[in-house]
């Protein structure tokens, strides 16, 4: 069943923003509040809204199922690389071994009160993006299963 | 006879509830070597303005670990109950 057409505008307008929202939070999650976790729901937001929207049949189209699996997969795998990567250069199980190396993320943080700078943490934002892609995925898999078996109950 | 003895051990644990705040401060926990050498070591050694994030991601990252495989085991456990089979093949 589709909503009316002032609905699907009002998520066509708001769906892109969502989304930037979401990987912002994402991103900016060792600088600001959130993280991987929130911002991974917020963008799972995105996909019920276009759920709510839209009929199953015009969604599937847009958020395919076996994408979001592989998002959520990949997300996974990338988490438990990065832990396993430390392992490769020497280091204990998920050691941030990229933190005040110069590196990829790599620059030192001065102590106290400071504006905050994207290329710091190390690991710690590569574990953010990674389980942000896992908790996208999973959540938009669980709300794309629970819609098809709406559809099966009332064909 | 039982119900006597159920206020009266309500009672009692009431009072013991009530009297905590007495005894302990606000604000000032038993134990907290931990979060002050979180606070004063998070930004040099995890280089990361956000130290709640720097414990989650980093300290404790296995903790996370955890977090997300109960996410994945939740997602397969969701798809198996709300998958319909069709001749063998996924519908």
């Amino acid at each position: 069943m589709r909503m009316s057409k002032i609905v699907r505008t009002g998520a066509n307008l708001l769906y892109p923003f969502i989304l930037i929202f979401g990987l912002y939070v994402i991103m900016h999650g060792h600088l600001t509040p959130g993280g991987g976790f929130q911002g991974g729901a917020v963008v799972a937001t995105a996909a019920a809204l276009v759920i709510v929207a839209y009929s199953y049949e015009e969604v599937t189209g847009m958020l395919k199922k076996t994408a979001m699996k592989a998002r959520e997969s990949i997300g996974l795998l990338l988490f438990i690389g990065a832990g396993i990567a430390a392992l490769a250069v020497g280091a204990p199980f998920f050691y941030n071994f990229l933190a005040n190396s110069g590196l990829l993320f790599g620059m030192p943080v001065p102590a106290g009160p400071n504006p905050g700078d994207l290329n710091t943490a190390g690991v710690i934002p590569i574990m953010n993006i990674a389980v942000g892609i896992e908790v996208w995925g999973g959540l938009a898999v669980i709300l794309l299963y629970m819609l098809s078996g709406i559809r099966k109950e009332e064909s | 006879m039982r119900k006597i003895l159920t206020a009266i051990i309500f009672v009692v644990l009431a009072t013991g509830l009530c009297a905590i705040p007495a005894f302990l401060a606000f604000g000032e926990p038993a134990a907290s070597e931990m979060d002050q050498y979180f606070i004063g070591h998070g930004q040099s050694e995890a280089a990361a303005n956000n130290i709640v994030t720097s414990i989650v991601f980093d300290y404790r990252g296995f903790d996370t670990l955890g977090e997300s495989v109960v996410l994945f085991t939740a997602v397969v456990g969701v798809g198996l109950m709300f998958r319909s089979m069709k001749g063998g093949k996924e519908q």
